[in-house]
């Protein structure tokens, strides 16, 4: 799905207007926490976060994201939106909650790109 | 004959801008502004460019134009640049019937030009001063060796961008063979990241650089995936756990990729009661920011295949990561194939997953 499909899905605006936005998005991933990000998601996704601080970008480069989207009309930091830029990685921001963006992308056939962690 | 030394250039003379670079200033300067003070008009410039003499008539300079494709050109009279007949003067005299007239009558005397061992941003200058579209370009004896429109700016960037493309995929071709053009009984590359406490902007940049490198070094994307994210989650700890920062540090070896993190304080009194899923002693304050969840190291776990951790109250932390790869990832080829950088090549990498 590409990325300005998801755009309109959400109802969401874009905040990197300088970078490209004709970008596959291939799954989605929720979260909160970025260590449960790291552990499982798959790359070429987005993902769905309520956090705005830079570290939301470190870890969305890292786990190979290709676009960040805040929930909940969050609006990120400076250095977020800075970092965002240099590193290329698109952030929307949408008025929606997490549980109904989820569903939203979801029946419009965007697939979980969160893996299954194995039990211990 | 001897000439005169030619003048200096401003950036010879003052630098970029004519004054001395900041660190702000260079962090703004992006690649196309390096460019335009790079690149010299010389390498740009079309050059043997068309030209006329002032007694040439209108009508066989309209010819000319329509022939050679060009809208404006450079007036000689003795070798020496006298002037610049542009298709706006021939329109004016057309629009008084005036084609049998001599280029001399209508050709515009004050020529604006650039000299050839200038940055192209002088061009771009002068271009924005004067409205012109094209200038003659003349070199050091003040002889005309070419002209520059800004089309020719547009294409010399471009090209020049395309071989920075280039340059980048040679030197991952370069990097990747660095086990193979070195011999030596053991080979390892290390690389050390200092990381200080509390840095939480800077945090996951040195993690960054460690992907990176191991990309360039020809380490497979999952490879190089699970490396990024063990170094982040460590680097992440440095920050927030340590009393005076620590270092990160990366060892690559043909075989194995290494991946150390080392403090001095305050270390950790239960080493068994940190590896347990959950447990943490993070601040509220790094929470907020979607870490110290106590699942730093059960991820850094899952990512390698094998890590060591050992601390004491004395003497700080150390926590080992280790990753074995396919002698082929890194030594850029596989067994018994030549090695050319192919995209056969990068194909065989992707192929040595975990």
């Amino acid at each position: 799905m590409n990325l300005t499909e998801i755009i309109k899905l959400v109802d969401g605006s874009n905040l990197t207007s300088e970078l490209n936005l004709d970008i596959e998005i291939e799954g989605g991933c929720g979260a909160d926490l970025m260590s449960d990000v790291l552990l499982s998601s798959q790359p070429n996704a987005v993902l769905l976060t309520g956090l705005t601080n830079p570290q939301v970008v470190r870890t969305a480069l890292m786990a190979e994201f290709r676009a960040i989207i805040f929930v909940r009309g969050k609006r990120p930091q400076a250095e977020t939106l800075q970092l965002a830029i240099q590193e290329n990685m698109p952030l929307i921001s949408s008025p929606l909650g997490m549980f109904e963006l989820c569903g939203r992308l979801r029946s419009a056939g965007l697939p979980s790109f969160e893996s299954h962690v194995p039990s211990s | 004959m001897s000439h005169p030394p030619r003048p200096p250039t401003d950036q010879e003379l003052y630098g970029r801008s004519g004054r001395p670079v900041t660190d702000k200033d260079a962090q703004e300067i992006n690649r196309v502004e390096e460019l335009s003070y790079d690149l010299k008009i010389r390498e740009v410039m079309s050059k043997n460019p068309v030209t006329a003499s002032p007694e040439t008539s209108l009508a066989e300079v309209l010819e000319l134009m329509r022939i050679r494709q060009v809208s404006g050109v450079p007036v000689l009279e003795n070798e020496q640049l006298v002037g610049i007949l542009s298709i706006e003067d021939v329109v004016r005299a057309m629009n008084r019937n005036d084609l049998t007239e001599s280029v001399r009558q209508y050709m515009t005397r004050d020529v604006v030009s650039v000299a050839s061992y200038e940055s192209i941003v002088k061009a771009m200058q002068k271009f924005a001063e004067s409205g012109v579209g094209r200038l003659p370009v003349v070199d050091e004896h003040n002889q005309l060796v070419g002209i520059i429109t800004k089309g020719d700016i547009t294409r010399g960037i471009l090209i020049a961008l395309q071989k920075d493309y280039k340059a980048e995929e040679l030197r991952r071709y370069r990097a990747s063979h660095l086990f193979e053009d070195i011999i030596s009984d053991r080979t390892t590359l290390v690389l050390r990241y200092a990381i200080k406490q509390q840095d939480f902007t800077r945090g996951g940049n040195a993690s960054s650089h460690i992907k990176r490198a191991l990309l360039r070094l020809g380490a497979d994307p999952q490879t190089a995936r699970r490396c990024g994210i063990a170094a982040y989650e460590a680097e992440m700890n440095l920050i927030i756990h340590t009393t005076s920062g620590g270092i990160l540090k990366l060892e690559v070896e043909p075989y194995r990729i290494t991946i150390s993190a080392t403090d001095d304080g305050p270390g950790i009194a239960d080493v068994e009661q940190v590896l347990q899923p959950g447990y943490s002693t993070a601040t509220e304050k790094v929470r907020e920011m979607g870490f110290g969840a106590g699942m730093g190291l059960i991820n850094i776990q899952r990512c390698v295949d094998k890590m060591e951790l050992e601390s004491s109250l004395e003497k700080g932390t150390k926590l080992i990561m280790r990753i074995h790869v396919p002698e082929e990832t890194l030594t850029g080829r596989a067994k018994g194939q030549p090695n050319e950088p192919s995209s056969d090549h990068r194909t065989t990498q992707s192929e040595t997953t975990d």
